[in-house]
């Protein structure tokens, strides 16, 4: 990464959310090092992935919020979403369906990398990924370990500040799952991001190795190592 | 119920073959072919006259600028616009200000524009003598204007709340949310984010109305026959004028006409499909090269101020023509009439009855045909588990995409043959051709939509299918039922052409009255006609919502159902 020199921790604050008199997350403090990851473990319907909502800048008017987000210091509030550096990557790949796949990893590079450094860089990450010679298949028909890595590849080459990864894994068979875990956390931490991730799954939370929040009791919820 | 099975080739045949044969009609008497008149053997004559009729070419020329130019700009307003306001405050409240627009005639609007912007208009009123300087209508040629400006500027009033209802609809239909989420969390703009990755997706919906947008703005009539310059005006006009001359000889440069007329709209979409395959080279390109939110200013503030200048044009032509309805003395160039009075509506309430009467009739009846026609097919495709294919859509389209005169030319032939033209028989079949799509179109969604359980649980009760129709599905789809009759109703109000070429001038709307006395200086009338027609629809829309509103009041669940 270029910029690795800015990257710092991502640091939430005394965080509450609430929508329509009913509180979703209740004082949650949680600081994320730089190439560290955090994991909020949690049942469904506990207010996970409207954290990382949150985090994005893509909430809803109409939660309530308090508490504060930063990262590397700055205070995320009022910037909007494409301001954050904060990539994320949701259960299914989300790679758009009418891009190929290397024009999808090109969407993600910032535009100030242009000509033969632009098709240098889309194909570095392709290898990097195991999708050699996929460059011009259609999403669609890529496995489903090949969309997740090349979704997160589209992610990285955006040069996020910090990964949010909101249960990345679950749609993932079994014995797939394993791998895929292993890319991403390598990669996150190769690339010094503070890495948020949300899950249900104890497996996930355990091969992240990082501290793990309890979403259930988020009544306290605050960090445990 | 023996009937149900037949629904859709009824349907098909009610506005198919009538398309079909119309179209041969119009085609053999290009050709020379017309026994009627004489034409006994094929000759080219028709089209040596047409290409040699003075002005045609420019004709052509001015169809085809003015209906790519009026569909392009009506395109990009309402995408535009939905990709910059998408979620917003501004997009829901200009929402609800432009549907009412959509059920306005087209000759309305037209007529509105007219004398809001001609040199004794509203406009020019408004900014006398304080900033014109003029104490007496200028010789301005403002509206109609020999451009034709203000002929395109009239279609793109009427046309982009059109597609940007549509757009609204595709969207329902793609991951827009999750989409555009992904792109702004890797830097996009949320207008470059929807350009680039929820237009893609959408388009491929849109497509059919937009091509009957440019179909319709390539062949229009009664709107250019308000706005458009009289010398060189669109190709319809002139086609028009040849089958209202006295010298029967030009039916046969009226039917080549109407061919031509039909290739003009075939060049246009071949003009259109080449700039779609254009345009999605160029943003594949622009996608992959990364740029991140520059555009998203200028579309924001281009869109905003377009789609907000062209409700304030529509509405204030609409509400002038109101004013003139009951102005008493309005003088130039006093921005308000001096006196108001109802003896307008008064003196002229036995002429404005009769056109009503005869608006109301032809609408209620072609609406309510069509209805049972759109319910039938679709109860017949749940009963029967019929799916019909993306295909079919394009067949319910053919009467919106094939230019109205030109088919119209061929089937006034076949009504004259079978001894029924210039009566209501013809009229409200005429209405029915464009009433049906857009009931079906109207109903098809929510018809589909609707959880196949319910009719299940009835049926599973011990209900007969016809019992379940009655007694769970019109109830609980009273509303889009409804909805799609004020549609129809709609639809039926804002025909011109189908009125004149059916009517054989022997039956007169609101519409075909405003539209003949355009040219003459009777705002009073003008604008009571206008008023009328703009009413009516808005009644029957406000019924539609009302009437459900009202039944179901104590029933929270029926709420959601659209």
């Amino acid at each position: 990464m270029t910029e690795t020199g800015r990257i710092g921790a991502l640091e939430i604050a005394g965080l509450t959310i609430g929508i329509g008199g009913r509180i979703l997350v209740h004082d949650l403090s949680v600081t994320v090092p730089a190439g560290g990851i955090v994991t909020l473990m949690g049942p469904s319907g506990s207010g996970k992935s409207t954290i990382l909502a949150h985090i994005c800048g893509t909430l809803d008017r109409q939660f309530s919020v308090s508490g504060t987000v930063r990262l590397a210091g700055r205070d995320l509030a009022g910037l909007r979403p494409e301001q954050r550096k904060v990539g994320i990557l949701f259960q299914e790949a989300l790679l758009f369906p009418h891009l190929t796949v290397g024009e999808n990893l090109a969407f993600g590079l910032p535009p100030a990398i242009a000509g033969a450094e632009r098709r240098r860089r889309v194909e570095a990450a392709l290898a990097d990924a195991e999708l050699d010679g996929l460059e011009n298949r259609d999403p669609a028909t890529l496995s489903g370990g090949q969309k997740a890595r090349a979704a997160l590849m589209r992610t990285l080459l955006a040069e996020p500040h910090a990964l949010l990864l909101d249960e990345p894994f679950s749609r993932l068979d079994a014995a797939l799952r394993d791998k895929i875990r292993l890319f991403v956390f390598d990669h996150a931490r190769k690339a010094g991001l503070p890495t948020l991730l949300v899950t249900h799954d104890f497996a996930d939370a355990k091969a992240a190795g990082g501290p793990v929040v309890d979403m259930e009791d988020a009544g306290q919820a605050s960090q445990q190592s | 119920m023996k009937l149900l099975p037949a629904a859709p080739w009824l349907t098909l045949a009610v506005f198919l073959v009538p398309v079909l044969a119309g179209l041969a009609g119009a085609l053999l008497p290009a050709f020379g072919y017309l026994p009627a008149l004489g034409g006994m053997e094929a000759s080219l004559d028709p089209w040596r006259h047409l290409l040699d009729y003075p002005g045609f070419a420019k004709s052509v020329w001015v169809s085809l600028w003015t209906g790519v130019t009026a569909t392009l700009l009506s395109f990009a307003l309402a995408i535009g616009f939905a990709a910059a306001w998408r979620g917003s405050r501004v997009f829901t409240a200009l929402q609800r200000l432009v549907s009412p627009l959509l059920s306005v005639p087209h000759a309305a609007v037209a007529l509105g524009m007219l004398f809001l912007l001609a040199p004794s208009g509203w406009a020019v009123r408004l900014a006398s003598p304080w900033a014109t300087g003029v104490t007496r209508p200028p010789d301005w040629a403002t509206a109609p204007d020999p451009l034709g400006l203000v002929f395109v500027l009239a279609l793109v009033v009427k046309e982009t709340p059109f597609l940007f209802l549509m757009t609204i609809a595709a969207l329902n239909q793609v991951r827009e949310r999750e989409i555009v989420t992904t792109a702004r969390t890797l830097g996009y703009g949320p207008a470059t984010a929807w350009l680039k990755c929820v237009l893609p997706l959408v388009y491929p919906q849109l497509r059919l109305p937009v091509f009957a947008v440019l179909a319709y703005s390539l062949s229009v009539i009664d709107v250019a026959l308000v706005l458009a310059p009289a010398t060189n005006p669109p190709l319809g006009v002139l086609i028009l004028r040849w089958f209202n001359d006295p010298d029967l000889a030009y039916q046969f440069v009226a039917a080549a006409g109407a061919m031509a007329q039909l290739a003009v709209v075939v060049a246009g979409i071949a003009v259109w499909r080449g700039l779609e395959i254009a345009v999605a080279g160029f943003g594949r390109r622009w996608s992959a090269a990364g740029d991140r939110g520059a555009v998203d200013g200028p579309v924001a503030a281009v869109s905003l101020a377009g789609v907000g200048l062209l409700w304030i044009l529509g509405a204030a032509g609409l509400l002038g023509m109101a004013l003139w309805s009951v102005a008493r003395q309005w003088r130039f160039p006093d921005a308000l009439p001096s006196d108001w009075s109802l003896m307008n509506w008064m003196r002229r309430s036995e002429a404005l009855t009769d056109l009503g009467g005869v608006t109301v009739t032809v609408a209620l009846v072609s609406a309510g045909i069509a209805l049972v026609l759109a319910v039938a097919c679709l109860e017949h495709e749940k009963r029967d588990g019929f799916k019909p294919t993306a295909r079919a859509l394009w067949l319910l389209y053919i009467p919106l995409l094939v230019p109205q005169v030109a088919f119209l030319f061929g089937a006034q032939v076949l009504l004259v043959a079978a001894g029924i033209d210039g009566g209501w028989l013809a009229l409200i079949w005429a209405h029915l051709l464009f009433v049906l799509p857009y009931v079906f179109l109207s109903l098809s969604d929510p018809f589909r939509a609707m959880d196949e359980r319910y009719r299940t649980t009835a049926l599973c009760l011990g209900l007969r299918p016809s019992a379940v129709f009655w007694r769970v599905t019109v109830p609980m789809l009273l509303k889009p039922l409804l909805v799609a009759f004020a549609v129809g109703f709609a639809v039926s109000v804002s025909q011109y052409l189908p009125t004149v070429f059916a009517s054989g001038g022997r039956l007169e709307t609101l519409t075909t009255e405003a539209v003949s006395l355009a040219g003459g200086g009777d705002r009073r009338l003008i604008g009571m006609l206008v008023f009328a027609q703009s009413v009516l629809p808005f009644l029957a829309f406000l019924l539609a919502a009302a009437l459900p509103a009202w039944l179901f009041r104590n029933r929270q669940g029926m709420r959601g159902i659209s």
